[in-house]
């Protein structure tokens, strides 16, 4: 069995059909999905640019970490749980979206840069809590997040854009290739 | 009565520029979300200190000083990239309920913050009484209700 019939075999259950099918469902689901941004990425945004002195630079680095990632990890349980149900609305479109891979691939950037922020880089944190300007593997931590999350974003709106579908062709050999897009004879 | 008015928008040089563009306005749509992430966060970090919640071992005023650039810096852009989009498609939005329900908050929105808010969260004080749970409340719901119309622009027809 391929990724691709088993993502198939999911579309055709009852519940995705019933998800994919529903005038207000899905919409109320996709916008709790966007409006958690204002928490998830938000929150973190405001903690990056804290470890690079450019927000909130009276406040000591670990209180961020204490007090406001409990919120930002609250947040990312809703992008978690919205994000899984918009993916089993239409589980075929999003494996075979580019702009979904690209999301993906960010999203493990993201993970890792937080991984490697909480077990390394922020060990220390009490010998530079009231810096302005936190030691160089913070501002790097801080940029990495900036950026990864920034793309995941921003990749995670384009999906909604079938430029790239499978679904219209022709589309480029390398197009067809990066989404497995499954093409038949002409 | 006013459609005149949203024809002639939709007409502007900027409306149509992005209207007959392919990627522009979803480019633009994607920098506006990204405003939203910084205006969130920087509305959020005050709001929650105004509950009693957060960051609250610091003064208001210290948090309030601290995301303020970020909170002006966040609303600019999304005004303008919102106004490109608007521009885009004005006669569809002058037809869309939740776009009513978002432009008429939006004002409250921001003469709220930037008035009312600002004042009470510059004060130099860890204390948070029933006033400023209030106050964060009515910022949560007010912005809430114009993030959450904005959004159901795209759903609504």
């Amino acid at each position: 069995m391929t990724i691709l019939s088993a993502l198939e075999w999911l579309a055709h259950t009852p519940w995705s059909v019933a998800l994919h099918e529903s005038q207000y469902v899905w919409p109320f689901t996709e916008s709790i999905h966007v409006l958690t941004l204002t928490l998830f990425v938000g929150s973190a945004v405001m903690l990056d640019l804290r470890l690079l002195g450019l927000a909130l630079r009276d406040v000591p680095v670990s209180e961020l970490t204490g007090r406001l990632l409990p919120w930002t990890r609250a947040g990312f349980a809703v992008m978690v749980a919205t994000g899984v149900m918009l993916f089993y609305a239409t589980p075929v479109t999003y494996y075979q979206s580019i702009f979904f891979r690209i999301k993906v691939v960010l999203l493990v950037v993201a993970g890792v840069n937080v991984f490697v922020f909480h077990t390394r880089t922020h060990q220390s944190v009490s010998a530079w809590d009231r810096d302005a300007r936190p030691p160089r593997a913070a501002r790097v931590a801080a940029i990495v997040s900036l950026v990864s999350w920034a793309g995941v974003v921003v990749s995670g709106r384009l999906i909604a854009y079938n430029w790239f579908s499978c679904d219209i062709q022709p589309q480029p050999a390398f197009i067809n290739w990066v989404s497995s897009c499954v093409v038949g004879p002409p | 009565m006013l459609l005149p008015f949203f024809t002639w928008c939709e007409a502007t040089w900027l409306g149509q520029l992005v209207r007959d563009s392919l990627w522009l306005f979803p480019v633009i749509e994607a920098v506006h979300l990204l405003g939203l992430c910084l205006l969130g966060g920087a509305l959020l970090v005050v709001d929650l200190r105004l509950l009693g919640l957060g960051l609250r071992q610091q003064p208001i005023a210290v948090v309030a000083r601290g995301a303020r650039p970020w909170l002006v810096g966040s609303v600019v852009l999304m005004l303008a990239t919102g106004t490109l989009l608007f521009l885009s498609e004005a006669v569809k939005c002058y037809h869309n309920p939740s776009f009513w329900v978002k432009i008429t908050t939006l004002p409250v929105a921001l003469v709220f913050t930037f008035a009312v808010r600002q004042r009470l969260a510059a004060r130099d004080t860890f204390r948070t009484g029933w006033r400023s749970r209030l106050l964060a409340t009515a910022s949560l719901a007010l912005w809430f209700t114009v993030a959450a119309a904005g959004r159901w622009i795209g759903f609504s027809s």
